[in-house]
């Protein structure tokens, strides 16, 4: 008989209007660093919104937004603890800073019962910033979620791209919304991507210059908001 | 799984499953719980009581608890866990996402976190008995 989990949890996003994956085939491209300041940058415009990391292994947003010893309150499932401005889940709140081995069936387990358990109430925007690929994660997403929509990051380089193209070759195989694609840590304009990402049919949202100095800024979310990156990810955030 | 959004999975799949298969009064539902989440069922009674839908209203609700076993992938060992003995850190996060075993447990043979859940892992119906309308 079905798994009882899978019954509740798209009621779970009733009031949240946008679903957003920040997504990318390739690991290091800086999907984490954009869900973050994508998050803050919609919040400061005055959304409500919430941020769910479901790298779960290897979560990074609560490092960006250097933030510790979150736990979230029980009322009929969970609610996510509020750390600045922002609604937010992390398989951190349970795992501490201590290693999470998990095979892709515990993984896409665990996944399942952080949507059925999460109440997130009502919300503008849920950013989710996503594990790299188009393994359980991907896949559970677009299985799971109604409504979800995604934002695909890559960086200039052929490699990143070859494995971001596959990921927008599924989405819209599957049909499922694509925002479009932002250029990461851009150093030299070739143009590439955008002709690349065009070619897929997939909107190619803009550059982002490489910035040296969002790296000190890594745990100090008012830091983070004085860079160049952040000031792009505003203005990408004023396309959605 | 917390209690109440389990309640609320079990009776949701229950009504659906009532519902397609033509079954207007439902009578008993089994509800299979695994000790590895060490859901309270007091609590659970009560939510399902709550949350029980108009097919259900005179439905019994049967729990029954499967232990929770492990199988170690690296070295085979097998073994029971006993719940009770888990300390509240480990407790309360298994409880909520039984996944984070792999983060605190460790198989007692080798110490390795590779490890397969083969029995008591989660909750599922394993069976809806009801009538049909004549």
């Amino acid at each position: 008989m079905s798994d009882p989990r899978l019954a509740i949890i798209p009621g779970r996003f009733d009031e949240v209007k946008r679903i957003i994956a920040v997504s990318s085939g390739k690991g290091g491209v800086g999907k984490s660093m954009v869900a973050v300041a994508l998050a803050l940058s919609l919040r400061d415009h005055g959304h409500k919104v919430g941020l769910l990391d479901l790298d779960f292994t290897s979560p990074s947003t609560h490092v960006i937004l250097g933030v510790e010893g979150l736990y979230p309150d029980e009322e009929k499932g969970i609610k996510p603890p509020v750390t600045h401005g922002l609604s937010y889940m992390s398989i951190v709140h349970y795992s501490t800073d201590e290693p999470v081995p998990l095979r892709g069936a515990d993984a896409s387990n665990a996944i399942i019962e952080l949507l059925a358990i999460t109440r997130w109430g009502e919300l503008d925007h849920l950013i989710i910033d996503m594990p790299p690929g188009i393994g359980d994660a991907t896949l559970d997403m677009i299985r799971l979620i109604p409504r979800i929509e995604f934002l695909v990051v890559t960086t200039p380089s052929r490699l990143a791209y070859e494995s971001v193209r596959k990921l927008l070759v599924l989405l819209n195989d599957q049909g499922i919304p694509t925002i479009g694609v932002v250029e990461n840590m851009v150093m030299e304009h070739t143009g590439y991507i955008e002709m690349e990402t065009e070619k897929t049919g997939s909107r190619y949202l803009g550059a982002i210059d490489y910035d040296a100095s969002v790296e000190a800024a890594i745990g100090n979310p008012e830091g983070l908001k004085k860079t160049r990156f952040y000031g792009r990810i505003e203005e990408l955030g004023k396309k959605l | 799984m917390h209690e109440w959004a389990l309640a609320e999975g079990v009776v949701k799949t229950a009504d659906k499953f009532a519902e397609d298969q033509g079954i207007d009064e439902v009578t008993e539902v089994k509800i299979m719980i695994g000790e590895l989440q060490q859901v309270e069922h007091d609590i659970i009674e009560f939510a399902l009581d709550q949350l029980r839908t108009h097919r259900m209203k005179g439905a019994k609700f049967v729990i029954e608890a499967v232990p929770a076993r492990f199988r170690c992938r690296k070295c085979a060992h097998e073994w029971q866990l006993d719940t009770g003995k888990l300390d509240d850190v480990t407790g309360e996060a298994i409880h909520f996402i039984p996944e984070m075993a792999h983060v605190y447990l460790k198989c007692p043979g080798c110490g390795s976190p590779d490890f397969e859940v083969t029995e008591g892992r989660g909750v599922w119906l394993a069976s809806i008995k009801g009538r049909k309308k004549e």
